[in-house]
């Protein structure tokens, strides 16, 4: 009963944040754009549907793993559409768009950076990370570790991978929103932090997970829809749709050519390990391992997942090259109506044009509702596995030492994500005006550094020590931060100074090296008695990662 | 979950089988396309001309498409045989090492 007045006053806070949708659009707001129903009408829709789901979920979420991985009974199919869901954010979707649509062939190999992790995961990770994880990836590296003190530094810079990640994605709502449904920035960021905390804090992972699955099926259909009209103005054929391409855009036949974009090896290289490893180091990926029942189903998952994250960059490849001649000749899509001048709504919104010219309103409504529930969705598992890191890492096994009970755990992490939510709307708000790409280079680079080496080296290496563990996840985390903020695009650009201190953008080419060198030194050096104990207990953990003897099962624990 | 029971599964002669038959093909598939991507990373930094060729003369479909479309394809079939091996093979030989150490456990 009292979950119900909780879900009430939420749903209460909600109506004031709708009728705010309601008001009328500020006058002079020149990005701003007229109050779009459509638009909100889906996205109301897709609210209640998924409110619904939440209280359904808060009847079934009862115990700590039932808050934490849906009680480990989802199928390999649906998690992989929640993976799907969880990895492609709005950046996907409206940016790659417009990197296809402005830089053409340059994009592409952007998406193929980002798909190329996923078979590395499966191969290397998946049935690892499940035979050996319960809640968080922290049980993997603290498993024979010292608990207190690995579990700190993995939740430290969990922590910091989620709230970099969650700024970009708070940043970007709040700008999306404000074009899409001519909303208030800070209205539309409040709408986005409380929904999450609705979602997070009755529904747990159950209701995460089923909002995933919604926002990626409608994601896939949205996306192939827009696509399949598009190309159909062009008989479906890919040498007319690039013979008209390449004739009107400015790059011309260098339209197809690898451009600026990836002109220096070492940042090609660079960025080619930071997706990757940095999506193999993402916490909230992480946790969708743990949603499974066994080896099999994660491994399932992955399938799923990384089919439908390749089929759905190819079709924003198509829609980028269609977006060249449909919106990009059409000066109803351009301030002022001059061709070759600036987007309506900037850059970011080709696939949003794309969809009004070859679907009208509906179309554009029902695109813009996927955008928004994209954000909602990759929030909302952010917050979760920041919340799971404070609950279950720092709470119940470092302040208590294991003896938390259920409850208080669930009452702890319900907290934290009530907090995280407080803490994103505040962030959003303070970077309005930031850039974000930054942040999401950051995101990754700090996960592929600091989460990565550590856990890849407690999967394999048998000779990782916690000494080495703290020095190699510290040194990555602190490295990986320090290479970013001396790079041109914080230290340049953002505190205003003459030169970079490091000349590259990208982080892990460098940060990576030195996490694993800390990690093998500290280790090889420790003589401690300790030491010795954590050396001899690999031996046990590696049978169990590799028969899932003693995994932590569906039912309960 | 006791050490005993990883201690039985560790001398059973298919634990050596499952670790050396699931790892040399898991690193084989990692390797293929670890050095497929950052072969085609390579070329993007310092060939860049050779992906903007057509693939044949008066095709608008260059190289670097071609090979990038191929790329996500043969990966992600990459993955599929993966998992269908790892869940049929490797899968019975886990669980046959699992039942020995339990039937020696009685």
């Amino acid at each position: 009963m009292r979950r119900l007045t909780h879900l009430g006053t939420a749903l209460g806070l909600l109506a004031v944040a709708a009728m705010a949708y309601a008001g009328p659009p500020v006058e002079g707001a020149m990005e701003k754009q007229a109050t779009n129903w459509h638009a909100i009408i889906m996205f109301c829709l897709f609210v209640m549907m998924t409110m619904g789901i939440t209280y359904w979920a808060s009847s079934r979420t009862k115990s700590t793993a039932d808050f934490y991985t849906a009680g480990g009974g989802i199928t390999g199919f649906q998690n992989g559409l929640a993976i799907a869901g969880d990895y492609m954010s709005a950046a996907t979707l409206l940016g790659l768009t417009a990197m296809v649509y402005g830089q053409g062939y340059d994009g592409y190999i952007y998406m193929l950076a980002f798909f190329a992790g996923w078979p590395i995961i499966l191969f290397l990770m998946a049935e690892r990370l499940r035979n050996l994880g319960k809640f968080t990836f922290s049980d993997i590296t603290a498993y024979r570790l010292d608990q207190g003190k690995v579990r700190t530094m993995a939740a430290i810079s969990s922590l910091t991978v989620v709230c970099f990640y969650l700024i970009a994605q708070m940043v970007g709502a709040g700008q999306l929103i404000k074009l899409l449904f001519g909303l208030e920035y800070n209205v539309a960021i409040f709408a986005v932090g409380i929904l999450m905390m609705v979602y997070v804090t009755f529904g747990g992972m159950v209701a995460t997970t089923w909002v995933q699955i919604i926002k990626a099926c409608m994601l896939l259909t949205g996306g192939t829809l827009v696509m399949f009209l598009a190309f159909s103005q062009f008989g479906f054929s890919f040498q007319t749709l690039l013979e008209k391409a390449t004739a009107v855009h400015k790059l011309g036949p260098q339209l197809m050519y690898p451009g600026s974009l990836l002109a220096d090896p070492v940042t090609a290289i660079s960025l080619g390990l930071g997706l990757m490893f940095g999506t193999a180091g993402l916490p909230h990926i992480l946790m969708r391992f743990f949603t499974v029942t066994d080896a099999r189903e994660a491994r399932k998952s992955v399938l799923y997942a990384s089919g439908f994250v390749a089929y759905f960059f190819n079709v924003i490849f198509l829609m980028g090259l269609c977006g060249i001649i449909i919106v990009g000749q059409n000066p109803e899509f351009f301030e002022g109506g001059q061709l070759g001048g600036k987007l309506i709504g900037g850059g970011n919104m080709v696939a949003m044009h794309l969809s009004k010219a070859v679907g009208g309103d509906m179309l554009l409504g029902f695109l813009a509702a996927v955008a928004f529930a994209t954000i909602l969705a990759v929030v909302s598992g952010l917050a979760l596995a920041g919340a799971s890191a404070i609950s279950h890492d720092l709470y119940a096994r470092v302040i208590k030492k294991g003896a938390a009970s259920e409850a208080s755990e669930i009452r702890v992490s319900k907290i934290a994500t009530i907090c995280l939510g407080f803490v994103a709307i505040i962030l959003g708000i303070l970077f309005e005006k930031q850039n974000i790409a930054f942040m999401v280079g950051l995101a990754f680079g700090v996960a592929a550094a600091a989460n990565f080496p550590v856990l890849i080296l407690s999967m394999y290496w048998k000779g990782l020590t916690t000494r080495g563990a703290l020095f190699g996840g510290y040194g990555g985390l602190i490295s990986s931060v320090l290479f970013v903020l001396f790079s041109k695009s914080v230290w340049v650009d953002v505190l205003h100074n003459a030169a970079p201190l490091f000349p590259y953008a990208q982080p892990a080419l460098f940060a990576m090296p030195i996490a694993f060198l800390l990690a093998y030194i500290f280790s090889k050096t420790d003589s401690s008695v300790r030491a010795g104990h954590e050396i001899e207990a690999f031996e046990d953990q590696y049978v169990r990662a590799q028969t899932g003897y003693g995994a932590a099962s569906a039912s309960n624990h | 979950m006791s050490s005993a029971m990883y201690e039985r599964m560790r001398a059973n002669p298919k634990f050596k089988e499952l670790v050396s038959r699931r790892g040399r093909f898991a690193w084989t598939l990692a390797f293929i396309v670890l050095s497929m991507f950052y072969g085609f990373v390579m070329v993007v930094a310092f060939n860049p001309a050779a992906l903007g060729q057509p693939v044949a003369e008066g095709s608008m479909l260059t190289v670097g498409v071609a090979v990038e479309l191929f790329m996500f394809i043969f990966f992600w079939s990459l993955t599929a045989v993966y998992v269908k091996r790892a869940n049929s093979e490797f899968d019975a030989l886990t669980q046959e090492i699992v039942k020995e150490a339990w039937k020696e456990n009685k």
